[in-house]
């Protein structure tokens, strides 16, 4: 709708999903990762699908980050390469 | 296998939080008729405050909230739910799901249909909360007592 | 060599902006998806949902009258889906407790 905000998002989903890539220590780039689904849930938003907005916002930043922080339990915390 | 957390600070404010997180849910499931929700997203609603429950104040308070033990056997009964509400049409008379023939008496058909959807979001939410509850459990602890 | 994979990701997203420019505007009621009558000249499944979902379910939220009732099998095997998913992390990861799998 207002394509400043929608540039924002973008950008902030962009650099959101490289950092969570980029970054070293696990649990930060689980954080990352959450911070890109709540990027993707307010562009649903503003994109006016509202509930595949809120669904992600549930499942993507919520769930997801619990069951890949409960997958770091039985690996290293550390990234390898 | 899951540390808990040792701050006093975040065991007690998620103990605050999680009862007004399950109300929020329960809103969100009821009320899908009439804004953005319904069963899926209720249900992980209600799924994502116990796995709050468990991340924060341990393994033993929060099995008195849900046990570990049902996690399963819930997420089956979500799914029974729903395919029971089809059969229960095709008992009224009509077509697998199709609710307007749900055998109640006296009430028209688009409200039937109406308290279908309600049903069967009911069972999703079920299913969607047990099966998330479910998955952390195995993924978490990998041991299964009793 | 990691030059050559910068160059290839450039491209590729460069084809993909491309690509979205030429899709139809947000929106428009002129959009295949929009129209009263699909481009073979049958009717369209959205203007019958849009005009009689709420009469037909007494329910105002479109959204949920598709999703539980006109597509029920749909979530039906979304829900067994999702199911599914329980029930083989259940057969993987669980063991009992003295350590022997089920």
């Amino acid at each position: 709708m207002i394509w400043q905000i929608e540039l924002i998002i973008y950008i902030l989903l962009v650099a959101s999903a490289v950092l969570a890539l980029r970054v070293k220590d696990l649990l930060a780039s689980v954080v990352v990762l959450s911070v890109y689904s709540f990027g993707s849930a307010f562009l649903f938003a503003v994109l006016g699908a509202v509930d595949v907005g809120f669904t992600e916002a549930v499942v993507g930043a919520g769930i997801t980050g619990v069951l890949f922080l409960a997958a770091l339990y039985h690996t290293t915390r550390k990234s390898k390469d | 296998m899951v540390q808990k957390s040792n701050s006093i600070i975040v065991a007690l404010v998620s103990r605050f939080m999680v009862p007004f997180i399950q109300l929020f849910a329960m809103y969100v499931i009821a009320h899908g008729h009439y804004s953005p929700g319904g069963g899926f997203q209720g249900g992980a609603l209600l799924g994502a405050s116990i796995l709050l429950l468990r991340l924060t104040v341990g393994e033993q308070p929060s099995n008195l909230v849900f046990h570990t033990r049902y996690g399963t056997q819930m997420s089956g009964f979500g799914v029974f739910i729903y395919a029971a509400v089809g059969v229960a049409a095709m008992i009224g008379g009509g077509l697998y799901l199709d609710y307007a023939n749900l055998p109640i008496a006296g009430i028209e058909p688009a409200k039937l249909r109406s308290l279908g959807i309600l049903f069967v979001e009911i069972g999703v939410g079920i299913g969607v909360m047990a099966t998330m509850i479910a998955i952390f459990d195995d993924l978490a602890r990998g041991h299964f007592h009793d | 060599m990691k030059l050559i994979s910068y160059i290839l990701l450039l491209a590729f997203g460069i084809l993909l902006i491309f690509a979205t420019s030429e899709l139809p505007s947000r929106g428009h009621p002129e959009n295949p998806i929009n129209r009263d009558t699909s481009i073979a000249g049958t009717p369209g499944a959205a203007a019958h949902y849009i005009r009689n979902a709420e009469k037909e379910t007494a329910t105002p939220n479109m959204v949920t009258a598709i999703l539980a009732d006109y597509r029920g099998y749909d979530t039906l095997g979304e829900t067994t889906v999702i199911f599914c998913a329980g029930i083989v992390v259940f057969l993987i990861l669980r063991k009992q407790k003295d350590g022997s799998k089920i």
